[in-house]
């Protein structure tokens, strides 16, 4: 990762990002800001949130954004996944790129790109909420 | 590499199978910019003059453009273009949605097919391999499942742009559909597709797209959506998308009613945003990158029958609504589905329905000609039927299936007084007898009678609408800056609907490509792409001039018949006035053709003498 961006707080309180789904429109500026912000690249496949079309039927939009559950932290064989004061990170030395914690995350919140060599996940920086147009994303204060 | 560009162009000969890239030339991104300039000048340079569109000498050109899948509002828009098989002159339509950005980040600006496949096939674009598949099992499926097929065999990333039968049956009127419910629309490049055995395009990358100038890039892209979301407009536009206009278009009565001959439909509030969103809509659908997101996504269930659809757009509801006078939203949302289930646009669908109707209510057509069908105004199951015998060519869809023009040179009888196209292009949905502007937009629009280059109405509205004085100069400005839009590969309703100014888009292409291109230059490609085009036209047409840029009969002589507009015609001393100052103002003969000059000062007289 070029920038490691901090995350969102307010007074001292992690702020955590919430989805309202039925509000996503699928426009994927939130894909977009969240590569920009982290690696400088106009490249939305780098983007550590998911947007799904449930299309032709029935409709509308699935998200996939990290809730820092911590099921791909007992996932991870190697130890390289930890909650840093609320934050999931991936430790690049010690991850052997399994991908367990990929089968393991229930929402679909852990993302891979051949540019990498470990998997990539939400810091919480709320570029995304910020952008989002139709506040599909949203803080939870 | 220039940034805004994925830098290169592939080339996909279907007769021999292979695929070929080459650098995006330098200076093609100069003169011609990107997406619609890419197209005109390739189809001019490439294809050779008189070539059958459904031949293997034809081209289909998909391309995007330097701001297409950047992070600016809208970015998600690709051009389809080629030579029309409806009209026989300039093709191009475009879509949103998500493959243009795909198609970029594989690392192509521009894809251009070639030769014709001895067998259905369909092209996988994984980043930089390509190959030409066998599209056997995907061959008569409509277009919804042909594009779920599509991803469930190769993933969900994976974006298609696929035909449905219409585009098999080299209907005239067919399309190109892409994230079920977007199409290219206009002028029958989905027959195109069709005649090349081409069933679709599948691609997927995982490329950044270059951009200069990031932090730039940024700055712009967030004071753009920032701009948007503040407009008063915004959440009009978010509830009810185009649908927003049918209210509108009625009260000032250009909603094109039974054919043409009101501009007023007095069901319209059944079939209006409000209606809409109340019986069908279920969410909101956008494109890559848009904020204000159009596209209405619905579910629409009667005892008859049940369907997802995306939309109806403003258009649909005009043309399957006004122009057949169904007064069921829920109809119109079918007969929407059907068409893009079919691959055919709805705009020309409509239009030949109605002009089927029509012929039906005069005797021209009988029982006879439909299989022991009825058809009158505002039955939908005839819509329906008259639909589906286009898509297969049973019936009489086989003479609807070529296009109204084509369809009343058939049938004769006056149906040409009362087929609504402008160079055998159906004209879209606005009546404009009482709306000059818009009038001379339909007649001088570079692909036939459609809206997209110049909607005038509004200006019409300001200006005085029995007034022709200035209103060729207006059109003319209009169409340089709506298909500059089109060259950038972005949307243009954020500029006009959200009113992000063009100097935005200007600043955005300078820091994206870093080439300095002032706004006056890309007024100034446009100017020359639109003297292209219409080169392409005088090239394939040897009689082509002011009589290709007429309206029909029913435009200049028949009233209309209720409504706002209740009486009006364009008369034809007002319709020999706008063209006669709109030509002139474009440095073109009396008769419409671009003169020497024109095309010196452009740049373009070396190419038209070479490829003329």
């Amino acid at each position: 990762m070029i920038n490691s961006l901090q995350p969102q707080t307010d007074g001292g309180r992690l702020l955590k990002i919430l989805k309202n789904e039925s509000r996503c429109t699928g426009c994927r500026t939130c894909q977009l800001i969240c590569a920009l912000s982290h690696y400088e690249e106009n490249n939305p496949k780098k983007a550590a949130i998911g947007v799904r079309g449930q299309f032709p039927a029935p409709g509308g939009y699935k998200i996939s954004l990290c809730t820092q559950c911590g099921k791909c932290i007992k996932a991870c064989p190697t130890g390289a996944i930890s909650n840093v004061d609320g934050v999931i990170k991936i430790d690049e030395d010690k991850c052997d790129y399994c991908l367990a914690c990929v089968e393991a995350c229930p929402f679909d919140a852990i993302f891979v790109h051949r540019d990498f060599r470990v998997p990539f996940i939400c810091d919480l920086c709320g570029e995304c909420v910020e952008i989002c147009p139709t506040k599909a994303l949203y803080w939870r204060q | 590499m220039k940034g805004g560009y994925a830098g290169s162009i592939l080339r996909v000969n279907l007769t021999t199978g292979e695929a070929v890239k080459e650098p995006t030339p330098e200076d093609l991104i100069r003169n011609y910019v990107g997406a619609r300039g890419f197209i005109a000048h390739t189809l001019y340079n490439e294809v050779p003059k008189g070539a059958d569109p459904l031949g293997e000498e034809a081209k289909l050109i998909v391309a995007t453009g330097p701001l297409t899948g950047l992070f600016i509002p809208s970015t998600g828009k690709a051009h389809v273009g080629g030579k029309s098989p409806l009209t026989g002159g300039y093709a191009e339509a475009n879509f949103g949605g998500h493959f243009p950005v795909e198609l970029k980040m594989a690392g192509y600006d521009m894809i251009v097919v070639e030769g014709k496949s001895p067998k259905p096939v369909y092209i996988l674009i994984d980043d930089d391999d390509v190959t030409v598949e066998d599209a056997a099992r995907l061959w008569g499926k409509g277009s919804f499942d042909s594009e779920a097929a599509l991803a469930e065999r190769h993933g969900e990333d994976f974006q298609s742009c696929v035909i449905g039968p219409a585009g098999e049956n080299l209907v005239k009127i067919a399309c190109i559909s892409h994230d079920y419910g977007r199409q290219a629309g206009r002028t029958g490049l989905g027959a195109v597709m069709g005649s090349k055995n081409l069933k679709g395009i599948t691609v997927r990358g995982s490329k950044a797209i270059p951009v200069s100038d990031i932090p730039g890039l940024i700055e712009i892209g967030k004071e753009m959506y920032r701009k948007s979301v503040q407009h008063p407009a915004f959440e009009l536009w978010q509830t009810y998308g185009t649908s927003s206009v049918t209210n509108w278009a009625n009260r000032i009565g250009v909603f094109p009613t039974r054919n043409f001959r009101s501009g007023y439909f007095e069901l319209f509030t059944n079939i209006a945003g409000p209606a809409m969103n109340r019986e069908i809509v279920i969410h909101n659908k956008a494109c890559f990158s848009c904020a204000m997101c159009c596209g209405k996504y619905s579910h629409v269930k009667t005892d008859d029958y049940e369907c997802y659809v995306e939309g109806p757009e403003y258009e649909t509801t005009a043309m399957i609504g006004g122009c057949c006078a169904l007064g069921d939203i829920k109809d119109i949302g079918y007969a929407n589905f059907l068409c893009d289930d079919y691959g055919i646009d709805t705009i020309s669908g409509g239009s030949i329905a109605a002009f089927a109707i029509e012929c039906f209510e005069k005797g021209i057509i009988t029982e006879q000609d439909t299989g022991g069908l009825k058809l009158s105004w505002g039955d939908p199951k005839a819509v329906f039927e008259v639909l589906r015998m286009i898509a297969f060519r049973e019936g009489i869809g086989d003479i609807l299936a070529e296009g109204t023009r084509a369809a009343a040179e058939r049938l004769g009888r006056d149906s040409q007084d009362f087929a609504i196209q402008v160079k055998g292009l159906e004209q879209s949905g606005y009546e404009s007898r009482r709306a000059p502007a818009m009038q001379l937009s339909y007649m001088t629009s570079d692909i036939g009678a459609h809206h997209r280059p110049s909607w005038a109405v509004t200006h019409d509205l300001k200006t005085g609408r029995e007034t022709v004085e200035g209103k060729a100069e207006k059109v003319i400005e209009l169409q340089h800056t709506r298909p500059l839009f089109d060259t950038l590969g972005v949307c243009r309703l954020p500029w006009i609907e959200m009113e992000l100014p063009v100097s935005d888009y200007a600043e955005a292409f300078r820091r994206a490509t870093g080439l300095d291109l002032s706004e006056e230059d890309l007024y100034r490609v446009s100017e020359r792409v639109w003297n292209l085009t219409r080169m392409f036209w005088v090239r394939e047409f040897p009689d082509f001039g002011r009589s290709y840029d007429l309206p029909p009969k029913r435009i200049t002589a028949e009233p209309v018949l209720s409504g706002p507009t209740k009486g009006a015609v364009l008369p034809q001393e007002k319709v020999d006035a706008l063209l006669d100052d709109y030509y002139a103002r474009r440095g073109w003969t009396k008769d419409g053709i671009p003169t020497e000059e024109k095309l010196k000062e452009l740049g373009l007289d070396r190419l038209v003498r070479e490829k003329g």
